[in-house]
């Protein structure tokens, strides 16, 4: 037993070293002042201030910004219906079929959801002339597609774990179906949403693949941007650039992690008084 | 009476629009797209705006000409490049996905075993790379692998090598950089079965005189087995048409499907040809996506 314990051990230290050292040396890196990464210059915070210089990435940030924030609440909407439909609803015919489509997108390789996106914008724009062009609108579309998916699936699971007896002691004291949902459902589940809320919105920034197809020839967003240049190689603009998003990025996991917990702690202890 | 009969009726509308509103979503930009490149993976190429034929000729004196064909099939199958990339995307997809899970489990199985807090500490460590831009930690390994990177200077100074590897853009960078990016997405499951197991099972099988080896083959092992298939799928259906990762740490040659579709479509703007690539890509993984909502299903009951 110890013998096997000393193994999953050391192999799980070499995992956490293989996942965070090359961010951690990326990180580094971008206090280089040197620009070969081979040399250490010294500790500089030049990179950084070029890019407050570069308006570029700073319009494809806010670009990015503005659409994960629509689509993320967009989806969110979406999301935790789709999540009533399968859970409180009882059956109803097509309800098969409305489970795949919330399970697929989830594992969908993604050149295959921007392709087929595209070309439902291209054959609409044939169709009926909407949408008139391809940029910020499309691409937001696209990601409150995929991540619909996601904010449901997380709300769903809520709900399955719920206890219903709440809500249908509230229907049999003559509570509506709309109002119970309102009043009861939807304060049980808002850590849910929010959880979903967050990932679909980080997913939105993050996303590279679905966007290029999305995009028409104007808009680029931040990952747009970034692949467009580190395909050409390493530069210490984009490690800088990186170490900016990741930071933020970090810090509102643990922000996020932290209000979660302290939420259950609360919750926990209000049920431990009841 | 009428008051209940308005109930009622705000009832069936409410119950209408939680069901409707994603389920209309989800049929215009989920299932309609895919017919919608199915039909067109049967047309023509065209320099036009779109860039490609119509189902129908109409222009004809006599009536429509079906203009749909299996061209595009037909050029998947007689060009070596579109099989080569179905099998080496298949043979890498499946290779990672084992490295993933041999490196996964162990992980998965300590993390389970440690008592709570270290426990979330442990999942948060694991969870946080899975919010970080994956564009990005893709690109870190360009950074750790390049001629000027960490690997190549440390071997150098080392003195174990003194001119460079070629480890950037080539197939060994593409295997890193899938391990590395699912990584979390194989653990994450895992850990859910293995932190329901009940380890008295397997003091149990041990007093009975089972030995580890055993207790792992006949205890662990089938008990785990949902979060093994499930992470597995995980990985192995995103890997099969990755795009960012060849394009980025793999070679000029590093003909994965998914990379093919996208050059396809963007640099050669043969629409109806991706179209194809992307209809017998979606046909490879019609099975292994069906497992994985199944369990899905699963799951939820």
């Amino acid at each position: 037993m110890r013998r096997t314990s000393t193994f999953l051990y050391s192999v799980l230290c070499f995992g956490y070293a293989f996942l965070y050292i090359p961010i951690l040396v990326l990180m580094a890196y971008s206090f280089n002042s040197a620009r070969l990464a081979t040399v250490w210059g010294g500790f500089s915070t030049r990179w950084y201030s070029a890019l407050l210089d570069n308006s570029q990435i700073l319009d494809a940030a806010l670009l990015s910004l503005e659409i994960a924030l629509v689509s993320a609440t967009a989806a969110t909407v979406l999301g935790t219906l789709a999540a009533l439909g399968l859970n409180r609803m009882g059956q109803y015919r097509g309800r098969t079929l409305f489970t795949g489509m919330i399970a697929a997108p989830l594992v969908m390789p993604e050149v295959i959801t921007g392709l087929s996106l595209l070309l439902l914008f291209v054959s609409l724009q044939e169709l009926i002339g909407w949408p008139s062009s391809r940029g910020a609108n499309t691409i937001t579309m696209a990601h409150i597609t995929f991540s619909m998916a996601y904010v449901a699936v997380i709300v769903q699971s809520r709900l399955a774990s719920m206890d219903e007896s709440l809500e249908e002691a509230a229907m049999d004291l003559g509570g509506r179906p709309f109002a119970v949902n309102m009043d009861i459902t939807l304060p049980l589940i808002m850590p849910a949403m929010a959880a979903g809320w967050l990932l679909a919105f980080t997913l939105s920034l993050d996303d590279l693949v679905i966007s290029s197809f999305a995009a028409g020839a104007g808009a680029s967003t931040l990952p747009m941007l970034i692949f467009s240049k580190v395909k050409l190689g390493v530069t210490p603009e984009m490690n800088a650039l990186a170490t900016i998003i990741i930071g933020i990025v970090t810090l509102g996991v643990i922000i996020a992690g932290w209000m979660m917990l302290r939420q259950q702690r609360l919750l926990a202890r209000g049920q431990v008084k009841a | 009476m009428t008051m209940l009969a308005n109930a009622g009726k705000r009832d069936r509308l409410w119950r209408g629009v939680v069901i409707a509103a994603p389920y209309f979503w989800l049929l215009l930009f989920f299932l309609v797209p895919f017919a919608i490149v199915l039909k067109i993976s049967f047309a023509d190429p065209l320099v036009a705006q779109p860039p490609f034929s119509d189902f129908f000729d109409w222009s004809g004196a006599a009536g429509h000409r079906v203009l749909a064909n299996f061209d595009n099939y037909r050029f998947l199958l007689e060009d070596q490049l579109y099989l080569v990339s179905y099998l080496k995307s298949i043979k890498i997809a499946l290779a990672s996905t084992g490295l993933c899970l041999l490196l996964g489990f162990p992980m998965a199985y300590a993390i389970a075993l440690t008592p709570y807090p270290w426990r979330n500490l442990l999942l948060l460590l694991v969870i946080l790379p899975f919010w970080t831009s994956f564009l990005l930690r893709v690109y870190a390994w360009m950074v750790m692998l390049g001629k000027e990177g960490l690997i190549n200077h440390l071997l150098i100074s080392v003195g174990l090598i003194d001119k460079p590897l070629q480890m950037l853009y080539t197939d060994g960078a593409v295997y890193l950089g899938i391990v590395y990016s699912y990584l979390p997405f194989m653990i994450l499951p895992l850990y859910a079965t293995l932190e329901k197991l009940d380890l008295d099972l397997h003091e149990a099988a041990a007093d009975l005189g089972a030995r580890p080896r055993e207790v792992f083959r006949d205890v662990t092992l089938p008990l785990a087995m949902p979060g093994i298939i499930a992470g597995c799928l995980l990985v192995f259906i995103p890997a099969l048409g990755e795009y960012v990762i060849p394009a980025l740490l793999g070679g000029l040659d590093s003909l994965m499907i998914g990379r093919t579709l996208y050059d396809e479509f963007f640099v050669n703007r043969d629409w109806p040809l991706a179209s194809a690539v992307a209809v017998v890509l979606l046909l490879i993984l019609i099975l292994p996506i069906m497992l994985f909502q199944r369990l899905q299903q699963e799951t939820e009951v």
